[in-house]
């Protein structure tokens, strides 16, 4: 199924070589795809809120880690670090000065306020970045052959950066007093006040963590789709498809959403006509969803934050 | 007599514009046991809501060992050693017992305290001891009262409201725990606020009572002289002319077990 059988050398091998090319890519954009989700995810399971800013904050990123490699020739891993330490402080500020009055509105209201907001960021991005689409240059350009079969370093280096992050936020989450608290708020706000726990700092923290992980994903993610202001758009779109085919509140059911959607992506995109690749998932999803309207994990399955 | 630890006076509170408090005076003397008592509705969760800070009364005060609460945010008032075992337990449920112990100790920072303090509440209840690394909604309704009251103890609060911990338990269990509230406020020397529609035991472990009808202090006694008026005898423990007529008069009981 991987590959068009008018291959004239069509030999099983080669079959085989691309589909494992095809995989590790669409795993690669569905470890975007879960990094997005997972932002949404967790600030959706402490607050009620649903951030559709995720994916402009992931372009800001991108563009703050540019900034610093091009613009003021600093390390990659400088650059990459900056960014996120500037666009999570700018997420909890977000969270502190202008998401904190809108918990427990309508949610249109807050819908629309998030939608506003990313619409924000673009302009401001357009205006002191340009809106043309620009390269950052990474450590990652090279490929490794394995048995025919090609290993880009660029979605290497997504699958791998995603472990490590799912990683430390596992640790984080589990192991930390203040990550314990984090899903404590988010199981039961009021117990957590109870506590003693200072709920809306915590709430701040995660609002940082999710724009953290979303700036992860955007400069991991620039090498392959370039950077531009509306790189956020189609990755929050698919992301949030993810986030709702793993069961939305569920952490392990966004990455694993987001991952299944960049494997039938990529798959549709080699097997399906021209068009099939942006409509498979949501295809997917709504059999899903018909199926088990509480998505991959939902309800039951909730654990983590 | 000494100051009380809680004062509170005449307080008034709101639901939008429902009265749901229409000013309630009560005394929580140092080291005591007090029980406000009231059927359904009375605003009983309302009184404790107020005390702890997650509601705003809109006159009155509340005083809490001589300073005045009233308007201070829920975390800073539990700060200030006021301990809280809501209505319905509210723990958290995807986490396990021990972290749920340790989020009740979330404002100390020190580490040895707090692992004694854990020994000490695996003692009360041998049985969470048991549960420790299972998550507790995995719990039964008994066992998660337990953790609850626990939860609130590993504050090391000297004041500690309990919101009908009675609620849904089997009688057996109900004694269990009241017993260990007796030795909390003996032992620990925890002072504690009471609110039951459980009159029976209520009146058995506390020395002094409230009842509370429609948002207002009707009555106000010792205990003891409170199981003895006829009032009580019939709206809360249900027991007036049982047996002289050889019928119950399960209409009036306000008390369902
Ligand atoms: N969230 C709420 N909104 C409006 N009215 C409420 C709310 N909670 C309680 N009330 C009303 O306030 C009164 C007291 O309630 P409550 O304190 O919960 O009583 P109790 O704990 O004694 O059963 C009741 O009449 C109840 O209907
Ligand atoms: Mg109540």
């Amino acid at each position: 199924m991987a590959t068009r059988a008018t291959d004239p050398c069509g030999r099983t091998g080669r079959k085989l070589a691309i589909f494992l090319q095809l995989t590790l890519n669409g795993l690669a954009v569905g470890c975007i795809y879960g990094l997005v989700a997972l932002g949404f995810v967790l600030i959706y399971k402490a607050t009620e809120l649903v951030n559709f800013a995720q994916g402009d904050l992931l372009m800001l990123g991108a563009f703050v880690t540019f900034m610093g490699v091009v613009w003021w020739e600093l390390d990659y891993w400088v650059a990459f670090f900056i960014a996120i330490v500037v666009v999570s402080a700018f997420g909890a500020l977000l969270d502190a000065t202008v998401l904190r009055r809108v918990i427990g509105q309508p949610q249109f209201a807050v819908v629309m306020l998030t939608i506003g907001l990313g619409a924000m960021f673009r302009t401001f991005a357009s205006v002191t970045w340009g809106s043309e689409i620009y390269t950052l240059p990474t450590p990652f350009s090279g490929v490794t052959v394995i048995g025919g079969v090609t290993l880009s370093h660029q979605y290497l280096s997504i699958v791998a950066g995603t472990l490590l992050l799912c990683g430390v936020l596992y640790a984080f989450f589990t192991h930390t007093r203040i990550g314990i608290a984090m899903q404590a708020t988010s199981q039961n706000q009021l117990a957590a006040y109870y506590m003693g726990i200072p709920v809306k700092l915590i709430f701040s923290l995660i609002w940082a963590i999710s724009a953290g992980t979303a700036v992860v994903a955007g400069v991991l993610l620039a090498p392959v789709t370039l950077i531009d202001i509306n790189m956020g758009l189609a990755v929050a779109l698919k992301a949030f498809a993810a986030a709702v085919l793993g069961g939305f509140g569920s952490i392990p059911g966004a990455l694993v959403g987001g991952i299944i959607i960049g494997l039938i992506e990529l798959y549709a995109g080699a097997t399906l006509p021209e068009g099939f690749k942006d409509t498979a998932p949501y295809i997917v999803l709504l059999l899903m969803l018909a199926v088990r309207p509480q998505g991959l994990f939902g309800t039951l399955a909730r654990k983590k934050v | 007599m000494a100051e009380p630890i809680l004062k509170v006076a005449n307080i008034e509170t709101y639901y939008g514009p429902i009265m749901a408090i229409r000013g309630v005076s009560c005394d929580v003397p140092h080291g005591g046991i007090v029980t406000i008592l009231g059927a359904n509705g009375a605003g009983k969760t309302t009184v404790l809501k107020t005390i702890c800070g997650v509601m705003d009364p809109q006159k009155g005060s509340v005083i809490f060992e001589g300073r005045e609460i009233q308007r201070m945010d829920p975390d800073k008032i539990m700060r200030l050693g006021i301990g809280h075992v809501p209505e319905g337990r509210e723990v958290f449920p995807f986490l396990t017992v021990r972290e749920n112990l340790r989020m009740g100790a979330y404002t100390r920072r020190d580490p040895d305290g707090v692992a004694q303090d854990l020994e000490t509440v695996f003692g009360y209840f041998p049985v969470l001891k048991e549960r420790a690394d299972q998550r507790a909604g995995s719990l039964s309704g008994g066992e998660q009262q337990m953790l609850a009251i626990s939860r609130a103890l590993m504050a090391r609060p000297r004041l500690m409201l309990l919101d009908e911990p009675s609620l849904g338990l089997s009688p057996k269990l109900v004694s269990e725990i009241f017993d260990i509230v007796v030795r909390i406020n003996r032992e620990r020397g925890v002072t504690i606020l009471l609110v039951e529609q459980n009159a029976n035991m209520a009146l058995k472990v506390a020395d002094f009572g409230y009842v509370l009808e429609v948002g207002r202090i009707v009555m106000a006694d010792t205990c003891a002289r409170l199981l003895e008026k006829e009032d009580i005898k019939e709206f809360y423990l249900g027991i007036k002319e049982q047996g002289a007529r050889g019928q119950r008069r399960w209409k009036k009981r306000k008390t369902w077990r």
